[in-house]
C-alpha cells in the first residue's frame, strides 16, 4: 500500500510524519537535529530516500544535512557556500549599499533527475548547486551577474531566495523568487536569467511597478502545466499563463490578499490553494479563524476551508515553505503553523485534522508519496 | 596533545560524547588548535569560524585557564597548562537566542 512521508522543519529540530495511504494514523519521528532551526527538508523525486535538510543555528552557522535512508540516519555534507566573484553590494534596508553576506540556506531543491543535483536558495540572495550529493556548492553566478542586484532589498525576514521552481518539462528552464526582488526566470539552465515581474503592483516600493523590488512570498506550478504560474505576493495573490512573462490579480474574494502559502492540487491544475495572513505586520489569520481558501477556477472564486481548523482566537502564521500537497487520489494537503501544528487533509481540504499540535514553531513542511 | 571542550550541538555533529584530543605541530597557538581541530573534525568546519575569513562566530567564545582569548589573534599562545594538557581549550557557546 503506499503511503505518505512529510518532513516538517521547526525551529528546533526536524520532525518527519509518515502513515500509509488513508493517512489516519500517523507515527513522528523526531527531533531530528533538536535545537537548530531547519529551514527546508526536501526529498529527491528520483530517490525518495535521499533527503537534504538545511540546518542553520545562529551559533554555529549553516550545516547541511543528507540522507540516504528516507530520513532514519543522516551524514552532515558540505556547508561552503561562497559567492563567486567579487561579491559586490545589494541594498540595505536604509536604502545604503550592503555587502554580499551568506548566512543561511533557505530552499533546497533537489533535482528532477539526478539524485546528487540539488539547488540551494540562499540568503544574502543567491542560487547554489551541487552535483556530488552536497559535498561542494558552487553558485550560480548567472542570476546575481543579472545586473538588478544592486537594487535587490531584504524583506523582514532578510534578503532571501526562498523559491525553486524547476520546470519538469524544460530541463533548462527554471523560476526563482527572492525577498525583496522578485521573480525570476531562467531558459538555459541557469546561465543567465530575466526579471519575470511585471503585471506586479508593490505599493511599498517607490516605483509600484519597478522591473524588480518586489516581495514575492511563493510561487507554485502544477507538474503537467509548468507554464501556469501562482504567486502570493506581499498583498496580492497573482497569476501567470506565459511562464511569468506577465501577471494578473486572481485575489477575488479572498478575506485578505496577504499571505506566504500558496500551492496546486495534484491531480486538478486549477484548484488552488492559499491560507489569508493580515498584515500590515499582525501576522496571523483574520478575526482569528485558521482558513485555508481554495478555488476551483484558478483563481478569483474561493471557498474557505474551515472543518477541524480552529475557528476562534487562532493567531497562528503559516510561514512561505509551509505548505505541500502528496500525490495519492483524493490529494492530500499538508501546511504547518507557527503554533507548532501541523494539520493534513486527506480529500483536498475539504476537512482537516492536526497530524501534530505542539511542535516547535513551523518553518517547512514538504511530503513524500511513497510506492 | 592538547585537549578540546566542545559545546554540545558540535559534539553532536562531530558524533563525540567527551572532551576531543589534538595534536599541533609546533608552537600551540589559537589558531594551530582550531586549524588542528578542523583537520580532525572536518564536519565542524565553518561552524567555529568563518570558511572565508576564518574569523571567529561571534556567538562562539574561546576561554582557558580562566582567561578569555576570544579577541586574540590566531598567533596567540595558549597557556602553558593548555599545552601540557592538564587544563581543556573550551569553545563555549555564548548566552545568547532563545
Amino acid at each position: 500500500m503506499s503511503g505518505v512521508r512529510v518532513l516538517v522543519g521547526t525551529k528546533k529540530g526536524a520532525f518527519i510524519l509518515t502513515s500509509d495511504g488513508k493517512r489516519e494514523k500517523w507515527d513522528v519521528s523526531g527531533p531530528h537535529f533538536g535545537g537548530w532551526e531547519m529551514y527546508h527538508i526536501k526529498g529527491s523525486p528520483v530517490d525518495p530516500n535521499r533527503i537534504y535538510a538545511s540546518q542553520s543555528s545562529g551559533w554555529f552557522g549553516q550545516v547541511v544535512e543528507r540522507s540516504n535512508d528516507g530520513g532514519k540516519s543522516w551524514e552532515t555534507v558540505g556547508n561552503r557556500f561562497e559567492y563567486a566573484g567579487v561579491p559586490g553590494t545589494h541594498q540595505w534596508y536604509d536604502g545604503t549599499p550592503h555587502p554580499w553576506e551568506f548566512k543561511r540556506v533557505w530552499h533546497v531543491e533537489p533535482s528532477l533527475t539526478d539524485p546528487d543535483v540539488v539547488y540551494a536558495g540562499v540568503e544574502d540572495a543567491a542560487l547554489f548547486r551541487t552535483t556530488d550529493g552536497g559535498q561542494t556548492w558552487a553558485e550560480m553566478p548567472g542570476l546575481r551577474g543579472h545586473g538588478s542586484g544592486p537594487h535587490w532589498a531584504p524583506g523582514a525576514g532578510g534578503l532571501c531566495l526562498h523559491t525553486i521552481l524547476l520546470d519538469p518539462t524544460n530541463a533548462t528552464r527554471m523560476y526563482i523568487a527572492i525577498s525583496a526582488a522578485g521573480a525570476f526566470r531562467t531558459d538555459d539552465g541557469g546561465e543567465t536569467w530575466k526579471p519575470i515581474n511585471k503585471g506586479l503592483v508593490s505599493k511599498y516600493i517607490p516605483d509600484p511597478t519597478a522591473e524588480v523590488g518586489h516581495c514575492v512570498h511563493r510561487i507554485a506550478m502544477h507538474r503537467a502545466r509548468p507554464s501556469v504560474l501562482f504567486m502570493q505576493k506581499h498583498w496580492d495573490v497573482m497569476r501567470s499563463d506565459d511562464s511569468g512573462d506577465s501577471w494578473h490579480e486572481i485575489s477575488g474574494n479572498l478575506p485578505t490578499d496577504f499571505g506566504f502559502v500558496i500551492d496546486v492540487h495534484t491531480h486538478e491544475p486549477e484548484t488552488i490553494y492559499v491560507v489569508p495572513i493580515k498584515s500590515d505586520s499582525e501576522h496571523y489569520p483574520p478575526d482569528g479563524k485558521l482558513r485555508v481558501y481554495r478555488s476551483r477556477t484558478g483563481g478569483n472564486e474561493w471557498e474557505a476551508l474551515t472543518r477541524g481548523l480552529p475557528q476562534q482566537d487562532c493567531y497562528v502564521n503559516v510561514l512561505r515553505d509551509s505548505m505541500a500537497v502528496d500525490s495519492l487520489d483524493p490529494c492530500g494537503v499538508y501546511f504547518g503553523t507557527s503554533g507548532g501544528q501541523v494539520y493534513g487533509s486527506a480529500n483536498a481540504g475539504d476537512n482537516w485534522t492536526p497530524i501534530v499540535r505542539d511542535l516547535p514553531a513551523v518553518m517547512s513542511v514538504e511530503v513524500q508519496t511513497l510506492p | 596533545m592538547i585537549r578540546v571542550e566542545l559545546p554540545q550541538h558540535l559534539r553532536t555533529l562531530a558524533r563525540v560524547s567527551d572532551e576531543v584530543q589534538v595534536e599541533v605541530d609546533g608552537p600551540a597557538t589559537l589558531g594551530s588548535v582550531l586549524d588542528a581541530l578542523e583537520v580532525r573534525y572536518p564536519v565542524l568546519c565553518g561552524t567555529i569560524r568563518d570558511h572565508t575569513t576564518r574569523k571567529r562566530r561571534p556567538f562562539l567564545r574561546f576561554f582557558a585557564c580562566e582567561e578569555d582569548f576570544s579577541h586574540e589573534p590566531p598567533e596567540a599562545p595558549l597557556p602553558e597548562a593548555v599545552t601540557a594538557g592538564r587544563e581543556p581549550f573550551l569553545i563555549v557557546g555564548a548566552l545568547a537566542g532563545g
